[in-house]
């Protein structure tokens, strides 16, 4: 795996500079049934497409920003902090 | 040494001498030799011993492509002789065969032929009985290998510069095709980098005579500030990122757009004996003269199926060979070099081959014959006396990086091989590998392949349609006979061999389809045809041939295998190895080696593990006092108006009712309700935390808060303090004492209490100190700058000696820490210990009004009764279990083990901390520990082993 990322703060790194945290996922707003938590918890969509995610510049400014990208190919559609995401699939 | 007068564009430097060795024995040769070259020169014909029958092997290719000329040197193993330079004083040694490579013993499995030659003998032979493998391994390594590892570290030793470049354009290939891309598209205004594996650029037209023309290429390229890496190869396509190795650097070029220059591969024929030493590529030849001035031989067959044959004998013939030529094609190919061939005087045999190689280990004769369509000669033939015969069975398109970065092979009968057809966006192929093979349009494919490069990046190119037009208006490439698939005179005598690099011949292709390995990939597997060092650049399409007659199916429906990453041969040192990371040490750390501590690594950190007494160490603790640099303690700070919120949303006990000066243990959770971390809170004022984790937890408890704060959007800030707070802790009954002697603050029992903390100076130095006591005496967590501490340490050693203090070392701190039960998370818990489980049910409070993390989970687990529980343990017996040994339920199944143990000196017994199952979690309760064969009985505690009820702890 290898392609470049644009960390919102720091600019276009390669991957390596950053740690991945997942595709964004949704935390139950009140107490889930056990299933519900089940599927929180241990549950991916594994999208093969394109999927919202989160990255953390592990090697830069330790920021935490969201993603857009397409998992067959790596190809990056955008990058922003949290506040800035653009609308859609909520994060958490 | 011999050498041919002074050729144009030589590479050696007549004027350099260069000495060596080779197998211990002097050898010669100039600056711009490569080992072969240099050899050769100075007579040898024999560079290596085959792979399985050990056959001696002469050189092949001339350029680093082939394995007939591996080596070892200086404990590298797997050189390429054909392309490494020498160098004064270089020790270079044969490999793979013993005594010499004149005389091995090994030999014998090629001429016994008999059991040693079918493939797939060894699959089928050693299979059974399967325990005898291990005896079988060793014999069949030391027959059958490539090099020897060293044993020595230091020689094994390889350090690898790591540069990341990032450009507009990637060439692959400096020959004329990508020297006139790179030009083309830097003109344009691209960033451009060139790279090609030879030392030297220019590729087949430097070798061809047109050095003049690479000089005016390279000067143009460099002119228009292309970056040039020579002898530099592009070892794969990863997602867009292309490895060039260059010595003691991996460049990581990361490019928008890739040139693929990487030119074509002149290859074999198939005929009996075709690897003796003196049968070699016409163009490896031509290189070993041109390049070197080395003379390939007095007398030479070229046996050719295209024109670049014909051409190679031309110049073979023009620095003073005895030149025939065999040309499969009826007419030569009927184009004017067939004339020059004539006009030059050279016997021209057109619609032969060569069917055999005849000598006692080199080349002393070539039977040439008239072939039908099927390789089967036609009538006796000639026999010509020669030592040199030079193949040329066509040119394949190096076409590897293309395929792996996406590109489609066809199979195109009219240049009797495969091209490449399909090119995703972004890639683009000029010169031989896309299938252009005169020297003109090879440069003309180039300069369009550079401009459609810098049109990709929005650059406007000129005259492209033009260059096109030009192109498609220069002569078509010469026609090509297709080799047959073995040529032969129907003697049953000498071996044919596919691929020289795994001695795999006509005959083992064939049984192996007859086995019903019926397809390239499964041949491949099973014959490990195209597995070699080189790749199958050599013998993919004369296997495929071979296939292809023995299946009737067409060379486009046999296909190619595909050719993985690493494209050339590279050193394991280069791309792997341990990761150093930097190893960390506390601002104290000098102070530890001052007292010769027992240093070792405790994850990135470099730590005391001892003083070289752990045992007195540990008593000096607890009978008067001690000093141990916690430094490695992760350190952060939550500040914010929502900082208390946040933290109780994190931990699973409440911390924001914690006063100001306050402490608090915590664990944090995963919302699995899994532990995943520990250490204290402490709250200094209204808005401001100061959270402890451990020493290896420190960076995945900030990306965990850090994530969750940006996820909840909550007003507050973390900051790590990790390196720039040093932080000792002083413990013993005597600690106070000590502290009082180098503070004003009043460190009475009254005034400053177990889990106060405070701001003081100690020594003049502001600290924090935290009253905690993870050794379970009454003790002091001292945190304070780090560029202050060697100071602060040394005035608490100083004013500690009086009274018997000693700095004590990790060991004896586990010890101590044992006696009470704390908890290590990661050495006493794993990734499924819940609080539960680990005996702290009072730190999950479910009746706190927020969500925190893991708690559903943790309302789940709360319901049921875990199924195991981490307790205490001591054996009766005195034995110590190994940590990490099996604990037994009452049916005697495993079902937990032992995570910790230790002797404790104060204690006269063995004690640890143990994973039960609940059955026999509480006091009092009988297990077996089992540990490699011994069974030890133990008794379950739940209580602290020292001062059960806190007692020292809070005096």
């Amino acid at each position: 795996m290898s392609f470049l990322l644009t960390c919102p703060n720091c600019g276009t790194r390669e991957v390596t500079d950053f740690g991945f945290g997942g595709e964004a996922s949704t935390r139950p707003a009140s107490r889930p049934s056990a299933r519900e938590l089940n599927t929180y918890i241990y549950f991916r969509r594994n999208a093969a497409g394109v999927q919202r995610e989160w990255w953390h510049h592990r090697s830069g400014c330790r920021a935490w920003f969201l993603a857009e990208r397409d998992t067959r190919t790596n190809h990056v559609i955008w990058t922003a902090l949290p506040a800035d995401a653009p609308a859609g699939q909520t994060p958490a | 040494m011999s050498r041919l007068a002074q050729q144009p564009g030589e590479r050696i430097d007549r004027s350099q001498p260069v000495s060596f060795t080779f197998d211990g024995k002097p050898a010669a040769g100039f600056a711009g030799d490569t080992i072969v070259s240099a050899l050769y020169a100075g007579g040898r014909r024999v560079f290596s011993r085959s792979f399985k029958y050990h056959r001696p092997r002469g050189e092949l290719c001339g350029c680093g492509q082939c394995a007939n000329s591996l080596f070892q040197i200086e404990g590298a193993p797997g050189i390429r002789g054909c392309s490494e330079p020498i160098r004064e004083g270089l020790r270079v040694v044969h490999q793979n065969a013993w005594p010499s490579l004149d005389f091995d013993v090994m030999r014998a499995t090629d001429r016994v032929g008999g059991p040693f030659t079918p493939v797939g003998f060894y699959y089928k032979t050693f299979i059974r009985p399967r325990r005898l493998w291990p005896v079988y391994e060793k014999v069949l390594r030391s027959a059958a290998g490539l090099g020897r590892l060293p044993r020595r570290q230091d020689e094994r030793e390889w350090e690898t510069e790591y540069r990341r470049r990032r450009c507009d354009v990637l060439v692959i290939g400096g020959g004329a095709a990508g020297l006139a891309a790179a030009t083309r598209a830097a003109e344009l205004g691209a960033d451009v980098v060139l790279c090609d594996e030879d030392a030297v650029l220019g590729g087949l037209l430097g070798i061809e005579g047109g050095h003049e023309r690479v000089r005016e290429l390279e000067g143009r390229a460099r002119d228009a500030g292309v970056e040039i890496l020579s002898g530099a190869p592009a070892l794969g396509f990863f997602d867009g990122l292309v490895p060039v190795w260059q010595g003691s650097t991996l460049h990581q070029v990361r490019a928008d757009q890739h040139v693929v220059a990487t030119g074509a591969i002149q290859q074999p024929l198939v005929f009996a004996d075709n690897d003796l030493p003196g049968v070699m590529l016409s163009g490896g030849a031509r290189r070993l003269a041109a390049a070197y001035a080395v003379k390939p031989g007095e007398r030479a067959v070229v046996a050719t199926v295209d024109d670049r044959g014909l051409d190679d004998a031309l110049a073979l013939s023009a620095v003073g060979l005895d030149v025939v030529v065999a040309d499969l094609r009826p007419d030569a190919g009927g184009g004017e070099l067939a004339g020059r061939i004539r006009a030059a005087g050279i016997t021209l045999l057109t619609g032969h081959t060569v069917v055999r190689a005849q000598g006692r280990d080199r080349v002393e004769r070539a039977v040439v014959a008239k072939v039908d369509a099927r390789g089967r000669a036609l009538g006796d033939g000639s026999t010509h006396d020669c030592d040199l015969i030079a193949v040329s069975g066509g040119s394949a398109g190096a076409l590897s990086l293309l395929l792996q970065a996406g590109g489609r092979a066809i199979y195109r009968p009219e240049i009797a091989g495969f091209a490449v057809t399909e090119l995703p966006a972004g890639l683009h192929a000029a010169g031989a590998a896309a299938g252009h093979d005169r020297a003109e349009a090879v440069e003309v494919s180039g300069a369009i392949a550079g401009a459609e490069a810098a049109a990709a990046l929005g650059r406007s190119p000129n005259g492209v349609a033009d260059a096109r037009e030009r192109l498609a208006q220069l002569p078509a490439a010469a026609p090509v006979a297709t080799p047959p698939a073995q040529a032969s005179d129907g003697g049953r005598r000498g071996k044919a061999f596919v691929d020289l690099d795994e001695d795999v011949t006509v005959k083992d292709i064939k049984r192996a389809t007859l086995e019903g390995y019926d397809s390239l990939e499964l041949s491949k597997r099973y014959t490990t045809v195209t597995m070699g060092p080189s790749q199958g650049r050599f013998s993919q399409l004369p296997a495929a041939r071979v296939l292809a007659a023995e299946t009737g199916l067409d060379l486009g429906t046999v296909g190619l295998t595909t050719a993985r990453p690493p494209w050339s041969t590279v050193p394991m040192g280069v791309l792997a190895g341990r990761p150093l990371e930097a190893a960390k040490r506390s601002a104290v750390h000098r102070r530890h080696e001052e007292l010769g501590a027992t240093v070792r690594w405790a994850g990135d950190w470099r730590r005391a593990y001892d003083y070289g007494d752990p045992v007195g160490e540990s008593v000096a603790v607890q009978a008067a006092a001690g000093i141990i640099d916690v430094s490695t303690l992760g350190k952060l700070l939550v500040r914010g108006p929502d900082a208390g919120e946040l933290l109780d949303r994190l931990y699973p006990n409440r911390m924001s009712n914690l006063a100001p000066d306050r402490i608090r243990y915590g664990v944090t959770t995963s919302e699995a309700g899994r532990i995943t971390d520990d250490g204290t809170v402490c709250r200094i004022d209204d808005e401001t935390f100061y959270v402890t984790t451990t020493s290896a937890g420190v960076a995945g408890v900030e990306q965990s808060f850090t994530w969750w704060l940006e996820t909840w959007g909550l007003n507050a800030h973390i900051t790590d303090l990790t390196q720039g707070v040093a932080a000792m802790n002083l413990a013993g009954p005597q600690a106070r004492g000590v502290l009082t002697g180098l503070t004003d603050l009043d460190c009475s029992a009254e005034a400053f209490k177990y889990l106060d903390a405070r701001h003081a100076e100690i020594a003049g130095v502001p600290c924090m100190l935290l009253r905690i006591g993870f050794v379970g005496e009454l003790g002091y967590e001292i945190h304070c700058p780090s560029v202050n501490a060697e100071h602060v340490w040394d005035a608490i050693v100083r004013a500690g000696s009086k009274v018997g203090l000693r700095p004590f070392g990790l060991e004896p701190q586990r010890v101590l820490r044992l006696q009470k039960l704390h908890v290590i998370v990661g050495q006493d818990t794993d990734s499924e210990m819940t609080p539960y489980g680990a005996g702290m049910d009072w730190i999950v409070k479910l009746d706190k009004q927020q969500d925190f993390i893991g708690r559903w989970a943790l309302e789940h687990t709360a319901a049921h009764e875990p199924s195991v529980r981490l307790v205490g343990f001591t054996t009766p017996g005195g034995e110590l279990p190994t940590e990490g040994a099996v604990v037994l339920g009452t049916d005697g199944a495993p079902e937990g083990q032992v995570t910790s143990a230790r002797r404790s000196p104060r204690l006269g017994q063995v004690i640890g901390l143990a994973t039960v199952p609940a059955a026999l979690a509480g006091d009092g309760a009988q297990i077996w520990i089992s540990d490699a064969g011994r069974r030890i009985a133990a008794t379950v505690t739940t209580k602290p082993f020292y001062d059960p009820e806190g007692e020292v702890l809070r005096s």
